[in-house]
């Protein structure tokens, strides 16, 4: 195995709607910022691959016009995942450890204000039997939250208490959407939004990018004082379809953990792209963290979640606290597909 | 089985997918649309190579950069840097068939512009001829590049290849 | 430009018509929708997949045995859609639900036309309600409401 460190990261603020910008526009600013940040030009980059659904745009081919961020002429290496970011990252590190690349900038970005985002969801199931139902990501989630709880591995409280800390977190995050004191009591008092999740149960649709610099070896260290090295990356997939599937836990999860080395050692920082409070217990539950791991420091995707960058961001905040020596080992995690269906897990570490 | 019921088997479903959307123009495409709702064209310069974009764009997408300086006003007129003659009506095309889209690039552009020409015999159109713009009457200008009907010759004498051959 | 001028945005609405060719598990399973039957799949172990698929989501095996289940069963599930959207099935408040039918060993997500909120229950037990005209669509089944 190459090591390969993550050296940069940059974000867009998570807004609800981007009134100005449309999708390149948003990721634009993101792209310039690491660039400048790292002073780095288009010709030391082997490889660019982002993470975006036209399903968003409404579009097709729309993910062709985020390249106008980069800068491709002369042309550049360049290849496109229609999922998270995150997943554009794993891409360019297989690149990398295939000795095609040295040098790789990765983002993903998404407005998916411009849609209704819980229904346009309902594209990612089957779409034979389920598509034509519509059901939305809200309603999914809620049927899983449910037998969760009434086959009683959590409680409201369990997901309360995901959503408080995770706010409560964001209020450090200038970046994020959805911040702020709230008590376990109070969240309880909501009413429901889809029963049984309340509207602090569920991540919010943000409008957004991220980006982040992947390098080789020894040339790391000329972007980065402490590099964040990937010790572990790992994603595994379920069936599409609930009915297959162990809904309680997050079977995925865990192998990933596993294959990444999750628990070889102490976790001192994890950030979790979790959509919804419940999908959370659930996630900390297969990483195995414990009281000693301050889970997503950042709020998480519960505080902000740029739809497509949202997991790639969670390893932008999770490499950011190894650069600047809050934590010596971080876990991050980006998820893809209904209820958790593959997941994403990255080790990242100092040393 | 008989073989009739055979063939009464689904074979085939229809799935139809229709979602709405509020398309989201963004900031140069917004200021280059409400431009042209006052019948202005608008460019904008590469940082890097003062290259000119028209349509105005948000970044350069040669070098990657932002383009955030001020706009460039252009001229209504340009050159015919390629064509084709099209003989399939099409719904968004006002012209009637046989009709001959374009690429004109704008004096003062270094990028070119996909539009139709009118007013001209299919025999005569060439490359290099020189065009002007065809406005809607004023009061029927909003927010498209529809404002311009379409570009019809101009009394000159023809461009020099060399001063579009890059955009061929 | 004042830079917090609003971008300009219009309507768009994404339209496609697409068609989907069946595989013999599935024709078998949406022709039963047309005729009004209710087809699962066999697996090795016996259980019945319901939808069927054409292979065992565990092992990968191809499967193929078609056996009918009930158009009753119970709620496994359920998600209570205040606000319908246009796109969905019912015009009124329903639910999304997962409904084990009887004969089968995995749930079908469907909708449940369940009255109110109050009226839903884990458990309960709902029927099948068709369409007026079946084509061969999961919409075939109208909806589910309480047996
Ligand atoms: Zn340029």
């Amino acid at each position: 195995m190459r090591d390969v460190a993550v050296v940069g990261f940059a974000q867009s603020q998570s807004k609800r709607r981007e009134v100005n910008l449309n999708d390149t526009e948003i990721v634009i600013p993101v792209i310039h910022e690491l660039k400048k940040g790292k002073n780095l030009k288009n010709e030391d980059m082997d490889f660019v691959c982002s993470g975006s659904s036209d399903y968003l745009a409404g579009a097709p081919f729309a993910f062709v016009m985020g390249l106008d961020a980069v800068g491709a002429w002369p042309p550049v290496c360049e290849s496109h995942v229609e999922m998270d970011g995150a997943w554009a990252l794993y891409e360019a590190w297989a690149k990398i450890q295939m000795g095609y690349a040295e040098v790789a900038l990765v983002y993903g970005f998404g407005k998916p204000s411009m849609g209704d985002l819980p229904l346009t969801m309902a594209l990612q199931l089957d779409p034979y039997t389920q598509t034509p139902l519509w059901p939305d990501a809200i309603s999914m989630a809620a049927l899983q939250a449910r037998i969760c709880l009434e086959a009683g591995v959590l409680t409201d409280r369990d997901m309360a208490e995901c959503a408080s800390r995770d706010r409560r977190n964001a209020k450090d995050n200038p970046y994020a959407q959805v911040k702020g004191d709230f008590s376990i009591e109070q969240i309880l008092a909501d009413p429901y939004l889809v029963n049984p999740l309340r509207k602090h149960d569920c991540s919010p649709i943000s409008d957004g990018a991220s980006a982040v610099l992947l390098v080789a070896g020894d040339r790391a260290k000329d972007y980065c004082d402490r590099p964040a090295w990937i010790k572990g990356i790992e994603h595994i997939c379920e069936p599409l379809d609930l009915n297959v599937r162990d809904l309680t836990r997050s079977r995925s999860t865990e192998i990933a953990a596993e294959k990444a080395g999750v628990g070889n050692a102490k976790v001192d920082v994890a950030e979790l792209a979790s959509p919804f409070s419940h999908q959370e217990v659930l996630l900390e539950r297969a990483l195995g963290l414990g009281a000693d791991t301050n889970v997503n420091p950042s709020g998480g995707a519960m505080a902000g979640n740029p739809m497509m960058a949202v997991g790639l961001s969670r390893i932008g905040e999770a490499a950011r606290r190894i650069w600047d020596g809050s934590a010596g080992r971080a876990v991050a995690h980006a998820t893809s597909g209904p209820c958790l269906q593959q997941n994403l897990v990255c080790v990242l570490e100092g040393n | 089985m008989s073989d009739e019921a055979k063939d009464d088997v689904v074979k085939v479903i229809r799935t139809p997918v229709q979602l709405d959307y509020n398309y989201s123009a963004g900031r140069s495409a917004s200021r280059f649309l409400r431009s042209i709702k006052e019948g202005k064209l608008i460019g904008q310069r590469c940082p890097v190579d003062g290259r000119v974009y028209f349509p105005s764009r948000g970044s350069c997408p040669q070098h990657g950069v932002p383009i955030e300086g001020e706009p460039v006003e252009l001229v209504d007129r340009g050159t015919l840097v390629t064509f084709s003659i099209v003989r399939i009506p099409a719904e968004s095309v006002p012209l009637e068939i046989p009709f001959v889209t374009i690429q004109v690039l704008l004096d003062g552009a270094d990028t070119i512009l996909m539009h139709l020409l009118g007013n001209c015999d299919l025999e005569k159109v060439h490359m290099g001829m020189r065009l002007k713009a065809r406005w809607k009457p004023k009061e029927e200008w909003e927010e498209s590049v529809a404002n311009i009907i379409y570009f019809e010759p101009l009394d000159e004498p023809d461009a020099d290849y060399d001063s579009y051959k890059e955009h061929i | 430009m004042n830079p917090t001028e609003e971008s300009l945005s219009a309507p768009h609405v994404l339209d496609y018509t697409y068609k989907r060719s069946l595989g013999p598990i599935l024709s078998q399973f949406f022709t039963g929708l047309r005729d009004k039957k209710l087809l699962g799949v066999k697996r090795k172990d016996g259980s019945v997949l319901f939808p069927p698929k054409e292979y065992d989501p565990d092992t990968s095996e191809s499967i193929d045995e078609m056996v009918p289940v009930q158009d009753v069963g119970a709620v496994k599930s359920w998600a209570w859609v205040a606000q319908p959207r246009k796109q969905q099935p019912l015009d009124k408040p329903f639910a999304y639900a997962l409904i084990q039918l009887d004969g089968a060993d995995t749930t079908l997500l469907h909708v449940v036309d369940g009255g109110s909120e109050a009226g839903m229950k884990t458990g309960m037990r709902v029927k099948a309600r068709w369409a007026d005209e079946t084509i061969g669509s999961i919409k075939d089944i109208a909806c589910f409401e309480p047996a």
